[in-house]
């Protein structure tokens, strides 16, 4: 790794040495442009921006996915504004959908009844809101698992990553305070559990919820309120986090997969203008399309069918958006005798775990990783170019086991349908999910990481051997073998060029000159520890001596089968596979 | 695998903790040279004039496409009622207006979308093009500079010599948001006093906020009336409120009140109650096997709203905690800690069913001092 260092002042000196011609273009681009850089001076920023280099793949349209359908949920959240009334006045409801004419709700509801029925285009603008927050939560969500299992996480985007873990935690708060404004049954349902969970919380909970509500569940303020959060607090957080997300990408510059050409020090892809104009561009405008599109055919959160809410008045089968299906599943499965009661006074367990702790903890855990990570493996470099999962096990093994977690957790939540669409009993789910909910995890890992390993075996397998043909040549001696076609240097690469990762190991004076152990002893221990679970048993890529040796003798390898062919090969050199593939 | 030791593992050199990853060089055999970009592949388009144009030509076509829904859009908008319905086969009855005007924008942004991501590739360059990449950190001498100006700011301000007005900066600039908190923390909402604990049940609320003890009729919910107790047969289950909430109270009142006092009254067998201490007092509270709970859950406060007549367990649809009236209302399933909230009942002279007490402890979720 280069560490050149450079002024400050000169970050990006040799970025910009390319110079266009001047041109007539120039000229005619140059009238408006060269007003305001008159004044801004923002041509050579700009310009700079124009020529930056983003790497192509796939996978990191999931974090512009995210990006576009926040900007489409905060359009059409502007739009909903305009028509929706977030007071919790009774009115009697007077507009087009006959079912509910003549009941008594609150001007929320009202108001929202009016936007999906009597407002033109209101009920695709409120599907759109609605379809777009799922997807936002969704891409987000996705992103931050490729981010994950491809150690994009790694220095120096520690900090990206926490700014990425803080705008998905918000994501969810932001999503449940929307979920909950129209005052339906099912926001009144769910937010009469929210009050429940506030009171769960240790001293001040009764507290927090009377100041929350403005008094008693469910009170005249708490729409209101939510509604300020909703439109003015977490967006303003929000698009500023995002910004600083945004920003320092362009900043540290994308990371890139490995493969020919690309290293740690460079960027390989394509400049901004003109492809990624439009290439983003027109992604944003394929994300609004499709969502417009989902809208116009797919019925979501149809507030009118359960009607307003009422406290005594509940549906079978009420779930929250998927995204906080996690924390209700916990819910579901913690045990009502988990709640005690000291002093006389209340620990509602099942309540602070389910609903208070479970979704801190899983953020605290991602936010944490990076570092921990980082000093299991002692790794203070910077890294720009990813992993390839399976490279990396026990990371990948780790992060499969927490997403199974949560995915238990998320299954939780349907233990009733589950229940009725199967016709299983409710209790023998959720005591399932319950087991599952501690083995689950543990089975993942194990079987992530050695699924890693052996993806990692075979791609030795293929550098050294080649590629499977699928041709079987029968040799001289009638054996059959298959013809494996060697990798050209470009493919093979990208199978070899990761690093071979060594545990770090305990020094060996572990007492100093006057027979004193030294201090932190039983941390170096257990990092030693740790690094060993990390990179103990690694499987390590093939290096070009250990190719030049399969090519030498690697006759005994090309065989379909069998040791006992090893022996004869040592014996019988003249093969005619060797010769193919030399 | 036929061997048991993992190919290529080499004997691994200590590396010590305090360095860090450090690039062995004696156990690691020379690693593979990355071999540089593979040479380029051209596209049709960029050799041949007749794909380019087609290429062209699909383009402009996703663009006028984007045109068309603009125009179907703009058309659905102005001809087509807010509340006719259609069908749409696959997916069911839905609104013409919402159809037409979403697959309107969606052809209209889909066009322009997928015409630009087209153009750029079949048209744009493909080349792919190397930008350096630089260390984060500055430099050294950057640093040193950041922190020699913080220092001498430090310096010349004078603070560093002051210690009396970087107390009391500190000790303002700590205590400064204390208004603003106090203020919100203070004036969201009224303090919970006993509003947690006391029910409709408890009688009248005078204006100081004192209850005045008044045994009150059970009353269906909604059509408020009162029950006979021989109207309630057995295996039936009625959603109760206390006599005159639904018509005294209006409003967020009334949604409160409702909130803690609704009731679920159901009639057992006699014989049918557990020989429990429990199931005796579940009885015992009871009116000729009427019984009456709280309507609340015990977990987060959902209505409990689903009761099976054979085994006299009531769920709550939220959560699906369990409670077997036959003893009480115990949770025998579940996330709820603790039963639902018995109300003593009995009948009146003219037989209807009332409260003989209010409830004996509070209804709903858990909290930190319910039991204080």
């Amino acid at each position: 790794m280069s560490t050149t260092a450079r002024p400050a002042d000169a970050l990006r000196a040799d970025d910009t040495t390319r110079r266009e011609p001047a041109s007539p273009g120039l000229k005619k681009v140059g009238g408006v442009a060269g007003w305001i850089d008159d004044r801004t001076g923002a041509a050579k920023g700009v310009g700079y921006l124009m020529k930056k280099v983003f790497p192509d793949h796939w996978s990191f349209m999931l974090g512009e996915i995210a990006m576009y359908s926040m900007i489409v949920c905060m359009l059409t959240g502007v739009f909903l504004t305009l028509w929706f009334d977030p007071t919790q006045g009774e009115v009697v409801y007077e507009g087009s959908y006959v079912p509910l004419q003549g009941v008594e709700m609150s001007r929320a509801y009202a108001s929202t009844l009016d936007i999906s029925f009597d407002v033109k285009g209101g009920l695709l603008i409120r599907q759109i809101h609605h379809w777009s927050a799922l997807l936002f939560i969704v891409a987000l969500s996705v992103h931050m698992l490729r981010v994950f299992f491809t150690g994009a996480f790694r220095k120096p985007r520690e900090i990206n990553w926490v700014i990425g873990c803080l705008l998905s935690m918000l994501a969810l708060i932001e999503g449940f305070a929307g979920y909950s404004l129209p005052d339906d049954l099912l926001s009144g349902t769910g937010l009469r559990a929210a009050q429940g969970f506030m009171l769960s919380a240790p001293v001040i909970g009764s507290y927090l919820s009377y100041a929350l509500f403005g008094g008693g569940f469910p009170g005249e303020d708490i729409i209101p309120r939510l509604y300020s959060l909703h439109i003015l607090l977490l967006p303003g957080i929000l698009i500023a986090l995002f910004t600083a997300h945004i920003v320092l990408v362009a900043v540290q510059k994308h990371t890139q997969y490995p493969g020919p050409g690309r290293t740690n020090d460079n960027v390989v892809g394509f400049p901004v203008m003109p492809v990624y104009a439009a290439k983003a561009g027109g992604f944003f405008f394929i994300v609004f399309g499709g969502i417009a599109l989902i809208s116009s055919l797919v019925q979501i959160n149809a507030v009118w069918v359960h009607g307003p809410y009422m406290p005594n008045a509940t549906t079978a089968g009420a779930q929250p958006d998927w995204y906080m299906l996690f924390p209700d599943g916990a819910l579901r499965l913690l045990p009502g005798w988990l709640e005690h009661t000291t002093f006389g006074f209340t620990w509602a367990w099942p309540v602070i775990i389910g609903s208070l702790l479970v979704i801190p903890l899983f953020y605290a855990g991602m936010i944490a990783y990076p570092f921990i990570e980082a000093w299991v493996t002692g790794d203070q470099r910077e890294h720009h170019l990813l992993d390839r999962p399976r490279n990396r096990p026990v990371r990948t093994g780790l992060g499969v086991a927490a997403f199974t977690l949560w995915a238990v957790l998320t299954f939780a939540s349907s233990n009733d349908i589950m229940a009725i669409k199967f016709d299983l009993s409710i209790n023998d789910i959720t005591n399932a999910l319950r087991v599952l909910t501690f083995v689950g995890p543990l089975i993942a890992f194990w079987a992530t990481r050695r699924i890693c390993l052996s993806l990692q075996r075979h791609d030795r397998e293929t550098v050294l051997h080649g590629r499977e043909s699928g041709m079987i040549v029968r040799g001289p001696d009638g054996d059959f073998h298959e013809v494996h076609e060697p990798l050209d240097p470009y493919e093979r690469w990208t199978l070899v060029q990761h690093e071979a990762h060594e545990p770090l190991q305990l020094e060996a004076d572990e007492v100093d000159e006057n027979g004193v152990a030294r201090k932190g002893g039983a941390k170096r221990k257990l990092r030693a520890r740790l690094s060993e679970f990390y990179y103990g048993g690694a499987v390590h890529p093939v290096t070009p001596a250990e190719l030049e040796a399969a090519h030498h003798d690697g006759h005994e390898h090309e065989a379909i089968e069998s040791a006992n062919r090893a022996d004869e090969s040592e014996v019988d050199p003249v093969r005619s596979v060797g010769a193919e593939r030399h | 695998m036929n061997d048991h030791t993992p190919q290529g593992e080499h004997d691994s050199t200590p590396v010590p903790l305090n360095q860090g990853h450090v690039q062995g060089t004696g156990g690691i055999p020379e690693r593979f040279e990355n071999p540089g970009l593979p040479p380029h592949v051209h596209r049709a388009s960029d050799t041949d004039e007749q794909a380019a144009k087609r290429a062209e030509r699909t383009i402009a076509g996703l663009f006028g496409l984007s045109m068309l829904g603009t125009v179907l859009f703009l058309v659905a908008y102005f001809m087509v009622d807010v509340d006719e319905m259609t069908f749409v086969p696959g997916i069911g009855d839905m609104s013409l207006s919402n159809l037409l005007l979403g697959l309107g924008l969606a052809l209209a942004l889909l066009g322009i979308g997928l015409g630009a991501v087209q153009w750029a590739k079949t048209l744009m360059p493909d080349e792919e093009v190397v930008e350096m990449r630089h260390p984060m950190r500055s430099s050294d001498e950057a640093r040193e500079g950041f922190v020699q100006t913080i220092l001498d700011g430090g310096e010349s301000s004078q603070l560093t010599r002051r210690p009396l007005i970087k107390a009391t900066l500190g000790g303002a600039l700590g205590l400064f948001s204390l208004p603003l908190l106090v203020q919100l923390a203070g004036s969201l909402g009224p303090l919970p006093r006993n509003d947690l604990s006391v029910t409709f049940w408890n009688g009248e609320k005078g204006e100081d906020g004192t209850w005045t003890a008044m045994q009150r009729r059970l009353h269906l919910d909604p059509e408020d009336r009162p029950i006979k107790a021989s109207d309630v047969t057995i295996g039936s289950v009625f959603h109760v409120l206390p006599e005159g909430l639904q018509s005294e109270l209006h409003g967020a009142e009334k949604l409160n009140e409702i909130t803690k006092a609704s009731v679920l009254v159901m009639r057992l067998n006699p014989d049918e109650f557990q020989d429990t201490p429990q199931g005796r007092k579940a009885r015992d509270w009871g009116y000729q096997g009427i019984v009456a709970y709280s309507k609340v859950c015990t977990h987060v406060g959902c209505p409990v709203g689903l009761y099976e007549q054979t085994t006299h367990h009531l769920l709550c649809p939220c959560h699906q905690s369990t409670f077997d009236v036959t003893n009480d209302c115990e949770v025998i399933f579940g996330p709820a800690g603790r039963p639902l909230p018995q109300l003593k009942i009995g009948v009146d002279a003219q037989g209807y069913l009332i409260a003989e007490q209010s409830f004996q402890e509070p209804v709903g979720p858990s909290f930190w001092e319910r039991e204080s």
